[in-house]
């Protein structure tokens, strides 16, 4: 593969880490690797870019109030279509990269791989893995035919390092290629008129080296306070099943699973959650994973390495004072 | 307004899913039900044609075999008639297949709005709602977690990885909602037995004016090379709580180091 693109989505002006997985897998494939971001400081981003590997950021520069989907694509569509065209494209699995990917596929009339989990380059021609059911089954394809290959790829797929660097200053400084956007037309028309975020204390969900996760075992949502002091008092994140942010016990960004969080933490704590496939694939490969659940049946108890078979209600209450007299 | 909200037809998830040998496919012979995350865009729909007083909610399913059985809840609960594109030659079709064929469906029944789920519970590629907006020249707006509507202006709550957005968008549009954007109603016995006689339009790919080589096996584009049993974890050990089980999880944190 002579050339690798990778989409970089910034978070408050730095690349999101998944960029930074995404760029460490794509130096692996032996070719350049270059990327394409947008919004207000491109330039600043451009330093982590060239330190994990970077040798040229193309910026879309500033997209206002528009949503990234058809904006992006557009740029993007236009480069590949003008004859700029790498022999991959990765785009991490965000909901603005989901949106990007499937807009630029419709321009390019070119299929898309979601779900990946792996890329294997090492043939020359990359092939992708997926996780299916639950992770029980691995499954490897490949496109048959068009250029760039769309790959939509899953959160810690792989582990972000940043690239070798003979430099003393231990800084390579990407060029940056200010690329148009051509008209967008009425597929542009939405508007964001306002951003919220959700407040949150302690480490990151995706972070954190402890997750404690709650589920519908929980009963009530007054009962997710067992699961926050939990975690606190291990210096973790409070996580969650999407049973539980469906009920709207918990905000989203709770959520650990397929269409939440990726998690690899060194423990994982599932707390009242039943263990569903869709739960798993995005927790069962955190280091450790202690289970409590009252129904000795549960699935969670296959990937466990410690099952409490046990009321939560019981048991939580009892493991944080024991916690607490240590101190 | 008129809405037209997608709905796939899906293996049932109680059944252990499995893959066909020859061409790797999901397996989806016998009964189809619909996909729990599609009853949120009915239910959104209903309610949004409902607040505007007129107009009606159609729903879109391509799926094998002329199944149905996948849309009698819908129409139970409201929808007024429904597409189905059914087509041998559809098998093996990818996201960007299968939303070129929504997306003609959706020129032929010129919606207001066009509602889909963020993703679906069987293939979740999450990408098809957006491809079909595209290919219409549309704007989008995906993972909505709250709908209003009004003087013809969507007003959309977007969950993000770190909160939400609030987005305005003109209509026409295509909007993906989340599950928990609204609670699905259930269907009475005398909407079951209505459901009955409300149409369904039964189209081939050709009645959509789509050339055969841009969906299924050929319009993919991609294969699947193998596919085998990942490396299981194995189960560990299992303590039933006596009232004492908080000790041997403080045990098993402290040889971690965790404590
Ligand atoms: C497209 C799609 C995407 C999805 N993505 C995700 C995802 O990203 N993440 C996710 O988590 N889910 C996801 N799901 C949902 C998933 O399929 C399950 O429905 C969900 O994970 C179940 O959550 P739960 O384990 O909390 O609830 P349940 O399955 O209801 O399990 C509750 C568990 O609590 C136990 N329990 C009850 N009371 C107690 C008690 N007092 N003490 C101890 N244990 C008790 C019960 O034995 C049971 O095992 C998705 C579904 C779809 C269709
Ligand atoms: N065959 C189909 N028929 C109708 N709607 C579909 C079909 N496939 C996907 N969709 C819609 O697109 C959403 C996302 O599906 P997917 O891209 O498969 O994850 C689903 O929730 C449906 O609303």
């Amino acid at each position: 593969m002579d050339r690798t693109w990778v989409l970089a989505e910034q978070r408050d002006g730095v690349p999101a880490g998944i960029v930074l997985e995404l760029l460490t897998a794509a130096r692996g494939f032996g070719g350049a690797v270059e990327v394409v971001t947008w919004g207000p400081s491109s330039a600043g981003a451009a330093a982590v870019l060239g330190r994990y590997g970077a040798t040229k950021v193309y910026d879309v520069g500033d997209i206002g109030e528009s949503l990234p989907g058809p904006r992006v694509a557009a740029a993007l569509a236009a480069q590949v279509s003008g004859g700029n065209r790498p022999d991959a494209i990765l785009i991490g699995a965000t909901h603005d990269g989901r949106d990007i990917a499937a807009r630029l596929s419709v321009r390019l009339d070119l299929p898309v791989l979601t779900n990946v989990v792996g890329i294997d380059a090492s043939g020359g021609r990359p092939t992708s893995e997926h996780a299916i059911f639950g992770g029980s089954t691995l499954l490897r394809a490949e496109f048959t035919d068009g250029i760039p290959g769309l790959f939509v790829i899953q959160a810690k797929s792989f582990v972000a390092e940043p690239a070798e660097t003979s430099d003393p200053a231990g800084q390579r400084s990407p060029e940056i290629v200010a690329i148009d956007t051509p008209e967008t037309g009425a597929s542009d028309a939405a508007r964001i008129v306002a951003r919220h975020e959700e407040e949150r204390s302690g480490p990151k969900l995706d972070e954190a080296a402890v997750v404690v996760s709650g589920g519908r075992g929980l009963g009530s949502p007054g009962n997710y306070a067992l699961i926050t002091e939990l975690a606190q008092l291990l210096n973790g994140a409070p996580g969650a099943s999407r049973a539980i942010v469906d009920a709207g016990w918990v905000p989203y960004a709770f959520q650990v699973g397929q269409t939440g969080k990726t998690v690899k933490p060194m423990v994982y704590i599932a707390c009242g959650i039943s263990g569903a496939t869709l739960h798993m694939v995005g927790m069962k490969d955190a280091q450790n994973i202690i289970a409590i659940n009252k129904d000795p049946q549960a699935p969670i108890f296959s990937i466990a390495d410690l099952g409490v078979v046990g009321d939560l209600t019981k048991v939580i209450p009892k493991l944080i004072e024991a916690i607490k007299a240590r101190r | 307004m008129n809405v037209a909200v997608c709905v796939k037809q899906i293996p049932d998830t109680a059944d252990p899913p499995a893959l066909d040998p020859q061409d790797h496919t999901l397996v989806r012979e016998g009964k189809l039900i619909m996909d729990e995350s599609d009853g949120y865009g009915v239910e959104m729909g209903l309610q949004l044609v409902e607040a505007d007083g007129g107009g009606e909610v159609s729903l879109l399913s391509m799926a094998p075999n002329g199944e149905r059985s996948g849309l009698r809840n819908a129409l139970a609960v409201g929808a007024a008639k429904a597409i189905l594109v059914s087509d041998p030659v559809l098998a093996g079709s990818d996201a960007l297949g299968t939303a070129k064929v929504l997306a003609a469906a959706i020129r032929r029944l010129g919606p207001d709005l066009v509602l889909a789920g963020t993703e679906s519970s069987d293939g979740y590629t999450g990408t098809t709602p957006v491809q079909v907006a595209e290919l219409l020249d549309w704007p989008s707006v995906s993972f909505a977690k709250h709908i209003e509507i009004s003087d013809g202006l969507l007003r959309v709550q977007r969950q993000t990885e770190a909160g939400y957005e609030e987005v305005s968008c003109p209509l026409p549009a295509v909007v993906t909602v989340t599950a928990g954007v609204v609670e699905p109603r259930y269907p009475s016995f005398k909407g079951l037995a209505a459901a009955k006689s409300k149409p369904v339009e039964e189209l081939t790919v050709a009645d959509l004016g789509l050339d055969p080589s841009q969906v299924g096996f050929a319009g993919a584009r991609q294969q699947v090379i193998s596919v085998e049993a990942s490396e299981a974890r194995k189960a560990g050990e299992i303590v039933v709580d006596a009232g004492d089980a908080h000790e041997r999880v403080i045990r098993f944190l402290e040889q971690l180091k965790i404590l």
